[in-house]
């Protein structure tokens, strides 16, 4: 589905075009099967967000290569869709029409659009609210608008850039559920930045965790809890517990 | 909502004083109208001792105001203004609108121009108009010239620099689900550069106020400049205000109107940033 | 912070050892032939023009070294700044006093701020020719133009900075038992002091606009008096040594404010990065 070869991204540095200042990725391999669910996990300066951007066909790789269905991403492409950091949500549109933004991009009709962002909307729990502007609405729910977003578009794969990482604790734990249970409605493959421990574990089916200077992939961790996750309390799961610890230890080398 | 038993008790207890004492502070708009009031009844008193062609005073103002509007002057001076006023604005908001456009979107663009327009902005424009006077004769071309670089400027780099501060993420958001060029430019950039460029509008609209009276009380030959210069130099005070005031009004109704266009077009906008 | 792990691991990867050349990375190349090309047009197309109507570089080069050999430029210039410093002061003294008093005290906003307001809106080019009848076109005339140029930026900004102050840190000098005096130079003024030099930016601009309209219309003295001078007498190279000198001034002015403001109001943190 998704496959990563030899990847390596130099950063110049700003002011001195001759001289390297950052090698932010360094020779990542990774290979992502269908419908899984994948955690990139590593602190700040990883290089994991860049990778993700990668993904996306927003950065160009400076060796390596990105194959989507064996075929190499240059640019952007409808296979991939992206849900942000802070969100990226349009400020002069509504919420109905950030949503839309993805088909209307595509070309499609505005009756189309706009009954397809309805679904979507609803999907998200954010019926009722079409014609609010995003600084309206609370952090929480800006980001299910970018999640419907995305999902409009129905992507092959769903790319998401520490998408929680801006709201508070409890709405991020609603979030989270949310985006299982529907994760588990769509058949996407979902890649989801993180640097929240209990974040990765709980999501994914496997955790790639990160190192820096140079970002490089340092250990991939399978996660063989049940799902659906959502029922019961994971968290107190032994495994869990387990789990946990062993992510920590291999951040902390 | 009416006091209960207990909280009526409590009241009788508590005892305080009856009325609240006399504040100014609680009739603030009683003092803004004293203090105008105030000033319009000195001005009448002491006007009428100044000898004439020095100050006039506010009761003169209006029956000179009633006798210019009823000659007609006036009219005809002030739509002439206008005219030449609407032509250089409308010049210099559509050409700002898009060099600021270009230079933000494009680096050769910026690098190419910015040399010109950091030294156009910074000389005080009204340093151009005896040039623009000298290229252009006192007629309407040399007016809507001095009229178009006042304006100009303002919405140029405000325009540049709302293009400049659009963020790169939502130019990425853009880019991620595949808009090309085109797209981003009318969908992305444009709109987040609008209340920018709305408020570089506003700017431009008041510069060029200052642009055409400064031509026009330099040229003295045609408009509301020349008026002031008429009246003033004819030693007329009562009807140099008649102008005065006309410009006033004019200045407070554009800037209002350009910010009622403001709220409408940038809804999405919360607060404004401040100067 | 290319680390000796990262030195290695480019020389390992066999990464381009530097960016491959870019005209972008350079662009000051690009604006020196931007403006390279332009000065040779003007030179060439300057050259075969009516000397009454255009000049050219180089002749306005030779003008600027007359003009300083014979010391004209150098007198008019102190002139000229001799009424701008004098205006400016009496306005920054004056707009910080009063916008202290209206910032702080709601009685003496409401005494004052119909009167602000008014003037301020009314353009105040449109007030020069009063102003010479009732001040001649001397020394005096100029610094009252240039100080009701540069007035109102400065008192609306430090009223608006002084009510903007929060009411937490006014609790904490009141907690500390502050006098008003202190409360005054201690709490409000320091967390005033960004929106006042915000102010002085300004009005540092208008200022100098102040000084060249009143200069323009006297033609007495002074740099703006000699633009119309030599506007009269259709020597345009020396009225563009005097614009260009005036635009250097105003970038002057401009810059030592901005090197003031950021001096003063150091503990301001930076602009919000917007990401």
């Amino acid at each position: 589905m998704l496959e990563v070869r030899h990847l390596s991204k130099v950063f110049f540095e700003q002011n001195d075009p001759q001289k390297p200042g950052l090698i932010a990725l360094y020779d990542i391999s990774l290979s992502v099967r269908r419908n899984e669910f994948v955690c990139l996990l590593g602190p700040s300066g990883c290089g994991k967000t860049t990778l993700i951007r990668i993904i996306a066909g927003l950065l160009p790789a400076d060796r390596g290569e990105v194959l989507v269905n064996g075929n190499p991403v240059t640019s952007p492409g409808r296979d991939r869709c992206m849900v942000f950091q802070q969100f990226g949500l349009l400020p002069w549109r509504t919420v109905l029409g950030n949503v839309e933004f993805g088909l209307e991009i595509e070309g499609m009709g505005r009756e189309e659009r706009r009954d397809i962002s309805r679904q979507y909307l609803e999907l998200v729990g954010l019926k009722g609210f079409e014609d609010y502007y995003p600084h309206q609405i609370s952090g929480g729910m800006q980001q299910r608008v970018g999640i419907a977003r995305a999902l409009s578009k129905k992507p092959d794969i769903l790319l998401m850039d520490e998408p929680f990482g801006a709201v508070d604790a409890q709405t991020r734990e609603q979030l989270q559920e949310e985006l299982l249970k529907i994760w588990a409605k769509t058949d996407t493959t979902v890649i989801f930045v993180t640097h929240s421990i209990d974040e990765s574990i709980y999501l994914s089916d496997r955790v790639v965790i990160m190192h820096s200077r140079p970002g490089r992939i340092k250990e991939e961790v399978a996660v063989e809890l049940p799902r659906p996750r959502w029922e019961g309390d994971v968290k107190a799961d032994p495994r869990f517990a387990q789990l946990r610890a062993r992510v920590r230890e291999s951040l902390r080398e | 909502m009416a006091l209960n038993a207990l909280e009526q008790q409590a009241l009788v207890e508590i005892n305080p004083s009856q009325a609240k004492p006399f504040r100014l502070t609680d009739y603030l708009r009683l003092v803004r109208a004293a203090s105008v009031v105030l000033f319009v009844v000195l001005w009448e008193y002491f006007g009428r001792q100044v000898n004439p062609l020095f100050l006039s005073y506010p009761s003169a103002i209006v029956k000179a105001c009633v006798q210019l509007l009823i000659a007609g002057e006036f009219q005809r001076q002030a739509i002439g203004s206008l005219g030449i006023y609407a032509v250089g604005l409308g010049a210099a908001l559509v050409l700002g609108i898009l060099l600021g456009l270009l230079m933000g979107r494009y680096r050769l663009a910026e690098y190419l121009l910015d040399p010109y327009v950091y030294a156009l902005d910074a000389t005080p424009r009204v340093a151009l108009i005896p040039l623009l006077l000298l290229w252009f004769g006192l007629g309407a071309p040399a007016k809507i010239a001095v009229v178009f670089l006042s304006g100009i400027f303002p919405v140029l780099m405000n325009t540049f620099s709302g293009v400049r501060t659009v963020s790169g993420g939502l130019v990425d958001v853009g880019r991620a689900y595949g808009a090309g060029e085109g797209k981003i430019f009318t969908k992305i950039i444009m709109p987040a550069a609008l209340p920018f460029i709305m408020a570089g509008v506003r700017l431009g609209v008041g510069r060029a106020l200052i642009g055409i009276i400064t031509a026009e009380m330099f040229t003295a030959v045609t408009g509301m400049g020349a008026l002031l210069i008429r009246y003033s130099s004819a030693m007329a005070t009562d009807k140099f205000f008649v102008p005065v005031i006309f410009l006033a009004l004019l200045g407070v109704i554009l800037s209002g109107a350009v910010e009622a266009l403001q709220r409408r077009l940038a809804p999405w906008k919360e607060t404004e940033r401040a100067l | 912070m290319p680390g000796s792990l990262d030195e290695r691991l480019v020389r390992e990867l066999s990464f381009p050892r530097e960016r491959p050349w870019s005209l972008y990375d350079h662009p000051n190349l690009i604006r020196v032939a931007s403006v390279l090309c332009f000065l040779t047009a003007w030179e060439i197309y300057g050259r075969r023009t009516d000397p009454l109507l255009l000049t050219y570089p180089t002749a306005v080069f030779w003008a600027a070294v007359q003009l300083i050999r014979s010391g004209e430029l150098f007198r008019q210039l102190l002139v000229s700044l001799a009424s701008l410093s004098v205006g400016f002061g009496a306005s920054l003294l004056l707009g910080v006093g009063l916008g202290l008093a209206a910032g702080r005290s709601r009685l003496a906003e409401a005494l004052l701020d119909p009167h602000i307001n008014a003037l301020y809106a009314t353009p105040q080019v449109a007030l020069t020719p009063l102003l010479m009848m009732w001040f001649g076109l001397g020394f005096s005339v100029k610094v009252v133009i240039v100080f009701l140029f540069a007035f109102f930026p400065i008192l609306i900004n430090t009223a608006s900075g002084v009510k903007n102050v929060s009411g937490s840190m006014v609790e904490v000098g009141r907690a500390y038992m502050a006098s008003e005096r202190q409360l005054l130079l201690k709490v409000v003024f320091p967390a005033a002091l960004p929106f006042i030099m915000a102010g002085v930016r300004l009005a540092v601009g208008r200022a100098l606009v102040g000084m060249i309209v009143a200069e323009l219309f006297t033609a007495i003295t002074g740099l703006g008096a000699m633009l119309t001078l030599y506007g009269n007498l259709f020597e345009t190279a020396k009225m563009f040594v005097v614009i260009i000198v005036l635009g250097l001034l105003g970038v002057g002015l401009i810059q030592a404010t901005q090197a003031l403001e950021r001096r003063m109001a150091r503990w301001k943190e930076t602009e919000r990065a917007v990401s």
